[in-house]
């Protein structure tokens, strides 16, 4: 069977950052110990003039710099996202206009909390092997949002991963994935409601344990692999800790998750979260490599993927748009009064 | 009596027979924040006025010009030519009554327009205000408002203010010329300096460079001393065909140029960021039509919105090269005793900018030099005279030269 | 609510994505496009051809705007240019992605996907260009 899978990746990431220990500061706790027990050092806040929008035009267009496909082309664009800049009206359509795809396209905005990115690349490849289209466009992105003096307020942060899907010169090919999902309400935001809300412990191990070690563990079984196979692991990270113990509860060692581990430097960034992570494997990987993605949302469910990397992946202009590793590298501090304003807590209602 | 045709186009470098025409009355209310006066009583106060000046009676208009940037925003109201008429008394005379709009150039294109007017033939009288009530609204609407005169969809839209457009002009000027921070601070003073000795004026303290220098910033390099202010305030002016004069005064003053120009909308889309293209050719057209130079104008009022722009006009009038506006400034040539007074009433700085009334109380101001009238402020020998306004960041020019008769 | 819906949509090729256009005759690249090239004039007519500017370009002059409209209050100070693009034609936008004291007149510049600004918490949202320094 011919491979289907990504054949352009892009990613991006808010230049602006703020410290861990500058947030803990202002609510009177320890930014020492917070930082350390989230394993988040810093994270990454969109700009007044940055939001979904944005950051899915600038990572679908680092994808389409890599690559020579023409963005008519494109039959579809699928954006996953909990922040999409309007509630009802597609940030798919912007994006498709921005990259040159309109009109002849399918578009829908997904959410599914932090796995509404991995559900658009499932779309997208199923669309592709049903051959409805020549090439899919899937990002997960997001602005993420939390409530002031909140735990989350630490990690949630700003960033998103683009995937051009087809039939055609495959750099990645997806060889199998599959979902997890129940109806667990461990984190979740209310309509009409600025910030979201979440179970506090409850989180943990029947929420994102749960589905991701159990998603991880079905398809491995269901395709006769072990964790040894990959080369590269990726989970989703709500923080620097979950998924270094989902990594050891399933096999993985710290080696294969640490290309893909994002969240030290950027936090949370939710839709982005596993994608951004993938991306940041693409940036280095070679032909041959295998890569196990997992991804998780809240409410709650888990995509993963099995995943080889092809020898196309060496005709891939990588360097014609920034790495994962040069986003993270260039950026500007703010403090908590200027983190403030910019994410708009001053008119929480 | 001249037989003239009906319809005449006055075009650069016309030699058809054109009527001369001259200034008989002149008219002004206080420029400032006139909390009690609305725009109905200052536009008649400064009709009255000029009218009673002129020595003419209301049955000898033949029409009125009006001169009003945006009475819409700022007090909801358009229709304001057939307004002022009917605010004036003269609806019962059903007298032709236009308003004129060119964003900061309104009231010199009303000027204008009433002078061709006569000069064609059409008119024998004609009554030109100039007019805006800029403090009915909030101070953030009246930005906005100011702001139309820049290009929306292309500037206004990406976060471009008014000031911002100057300030780009003055950061090229100062980079290509080498203008300094300190001679633009130098305009405002020398404007404050003449506005303290002119009892119409918005402001009247004299300031330092210091106080520019170190304002509050609006648009880097400019700060709040750079910039003119927001104002009410309305003038008059009554125009009558110059061999018809002398029936209603004794002192009328000759327009003995005009000139117009347009430009692009957008300051991206000029030629040169540095000059307003179209004060070079609104001004060519008035020296060619006066047979002058440059160099024989004695007294001119041009158009400071922000104090770069008074750089640029001298500059750009031919008064001084390209980029020695600044040292002009500086070697104090525009000052009231220099070789070239340069806004004796204070300019728009210190006087006020009540945006449609500007062009016509520039006209107000020229005539009183040349007259012998602007007590304090006089120019000795004064005898020609120019008045220069700008639309926006300089899509529109308008210019004209006055000569004491 | 305050609503310039059709006007800003109308704009999207321009805004999102710099497409001006080029004269048939004189190979002069105007943006926005025009119906017909100042220079030719009724020679153009029919001849104008859509061109996608690339978005690299030079800042020619640039102030920082500490006072600014209602709907940019919350971002001063904001750096704005006249950046002139490659092709010829020169547009004024937002500076971004740099400290305010180091923008130059000069300096490289590549065009990048931003919010520009809304019609109000409830209306719409307009994007389009603004610039960063080219690295």
């Amino acid at each position: 069977m011919k491979d289907i899978g990504i054949i352009s990746y892009g990613a991006n990431i808010p230049r602006t950052r703020i410290k861990i220990e500058n947030i803990a500061s202002v609510w009177g706790k320890d930014g020492k110990t917070i930082s350390k027990g989230l394993g988040i050092n810093e994270k990454s806040v969109p700009s007044v003039d940055q939001d979904t929008a944005t950051i899915s035009v600038e990572a679908a267009r680092a994808a389409l710099n890599r690559c020579n496909i023409n963005p008519k082309d494109i039959g579809a664009v699928y954006i996953g996202s909990e922040s999409h800049p309007y509630a009802v009206k597609p940030t798919g359509t912007i994006v498709g206009e921005a990259i040159g795809a309109t009109p002849d396209l399918m578009v829908a905005d997904y959410e599914f909390a932090c796995k509404a990115g991995t559900a658009a690349i499932q779309t997208c490849t199923a669309l592709v092997k049903g051959d409805f289209i020549k090439y899919g466009l899937a990002i997960g992105a997001d602005t993420a949002q939390a409530a002031p003096g909140d735990a989350l307020e630490f990690s949630a942060s700003a960033g998103g991963a683009a995937f051009i899907i087809g039939k055609e010169n495959v750099i990645a090919s997806i060889n199998h994935t599959y979902s997890y999902t129940t109806d667990t309400p461990d984190f979740w935001r209310r309509a009409e409601r600025k910030y979201p809300s979440h179970g506090g412990r409850f989180t943990g191990a029947p929420a994102y344990f749960k589905h991701v070690t159990s998603c991880a563990k079905n398809l491995m079984e269901k395709i006769g692999t072990k964790p040894k196979d990959y080369d590269y692991a990726i989970f989703h990270q709500p923080n620097g800790k979950f998924p270094v113990k989902a990594a050891k509860i399933l096999g993985f060692t710290m080696e294969q998750i640490k290309q893909g581990l994002m969240v030290p430097f950027i936090g949370n960034t939710y839709s982005g979260a596993s994608l951004v992570g993938l991306a940041s494997v693409l940036d280095v990987a070679k032909p041959g490599n295998r890569v196990f993605l997992t991804s998780y949302g809240s409410g709650a469910g888990s995509d993963a993927f099995d995943i080889t990397i092809t020898n196309k992946i060496k005709d891939l202009a990588r360097k014609k748009a920034p790495t994962v590793k040069q986003m993270i590298e260039d950026k500007e501090y703010i403090d908590y009064g200027k983190y403030a304003k910019i994410t708009d807590i001053l008119f929480w209602e | 009596m001249v037989n003239m045709p009906k319809s005449l186009i006055f075009y650069f470098g016309s030699d058809k027979k054109m009527r001369d025409v001259a200034v008989i009355g002149i008219g002004l209310t206080k420029f400032g924040e006139l909390w009690d006066k609305s725009f109905r009583q200052l536009i008649t106060e400064a009709g009255s006025k000029a009218i009673l000046d002129s020595g003419i009676e209301g049955k000898n208009i033949d029409a009125m010009y009006i001169g009003s940037m945006s009475s819409g925003r700022f007090i909801g109201q358009e229709h304001v030519g057939a307004l002022v008429a009917d605010a004036s008394g003269f609806s019962h005379r059903h007298i032709p009554s236009t308003r004129v709009e060119g964003a900061c150039a309104s009231g010199s294109l009303a000027v204008r327009e009433g002078f061709l007017s006569i000069a064609s033939g059409i008119n024998d009288v004609v009554v030109v205000g100039g007019i805006e009530k800029m403090n009915d609204v909030a101070g953030a609407t009246a930005t906005e408002t100011l702001a139309m005169a820049a290009d929306q969809e292309w500037e206004a839209f990406f976060g471009a203010t008014f000031p911002g457009l100057y300030a780009m002009i003055a950061m090229r000027h100062m980079y290509e010329h080498g203008t300094t921070k300190k001679q633009l601070a130098q305009v405002a003073v020398k404007n404050h300096k003449n506005g303290s000795l002119n009892p119409y004026a918005q402001y009247r303290q004299e300031i330092t460079v210091e106080h520019v220098m170190n304002a509050s910033p609006v648009a880097y390099p400019l700060g709040l001393f750079d910039c003119s202010p927001v104002t009410d305030g309305a003038a008059s002016i009554v125009l009558c065909a110059a061999d018809k004069a002398k029936k209603y005064t004794d002192k009328p003053v000759k327009i003995i140029g005009s000139g117009q120009a347009s430009d692009t909308l957008a300051l991206h889309a000029r030629r040169d960021i540095c000059t307003l293209d179209s004060t070079v050719y609104a001004a060519k057209m008035a020296y060619k039509k006066a047979n002058i130079t440059p160099k024989q104008i004695d007294v001119a009022e041009v158009h400071d919105c922000f104090t770069i722009a008074e750089i640029c006009a001298i500059e750009d009038l031919g008064f001084v090269k390209k980029g020695e506006g600044g040292k002009a400034i500086e070697n104090k040539i525009t000052t009231l005793d220099g070789s070239l007074p340069v806004n004796t009433s204070g300019g728009l700085k210190s006087k006020g900018h009540p945006v449609g009334a500007t062009g016509v109380a520039q006209i107000v101001e020229i005539t009183k030099q040349l007259r012998g009238e602007a007590d304090k402020r006089q120019v000795k020998n004064a005898r020609i005279g120019l008045a220069h306004n700008v639309g926006g960041s300089g899509a529109t020019c308008v210019v004209h030269i006055l000569e004491a008769v | 609510m305050k609503s310039n819906v059709p006007r800003f949509w109308r704009e999207i090729p321009q805004r999102y994505n710099l497409l001006g256009n080029k004269c048939g005759s004189c190979d002069r690249v105007f943006f926005p496009p025009r119906e017909a090239c100042p220079f030719c004039r009724r020679k153009s007519i029919g001849k104008m051809k859509d061109l996608n500017l690339s978005g690299k370009g030079e800042i020619v002059t640039f102030s920082i705007i500490h006072v600014g409209p209602e709907n940019f209050g919350g971002q001063v100070p904001y750096p704005v240019a006249v950046v002139k693009l490659e092709e010829g034609p020169q547009v004024t936008a937002q500076i971004v992605d740099c400290d305010i004291n180091k923008v130059k007149i000069g300096m490289k510049v590549q065009s990048t996907f931003r919010r520009i600004q809304d019609d109000g918490y409830i209306g719409a949202i307009y994007y389009g260009y603004k610039f960063k320094p080219l690295r």
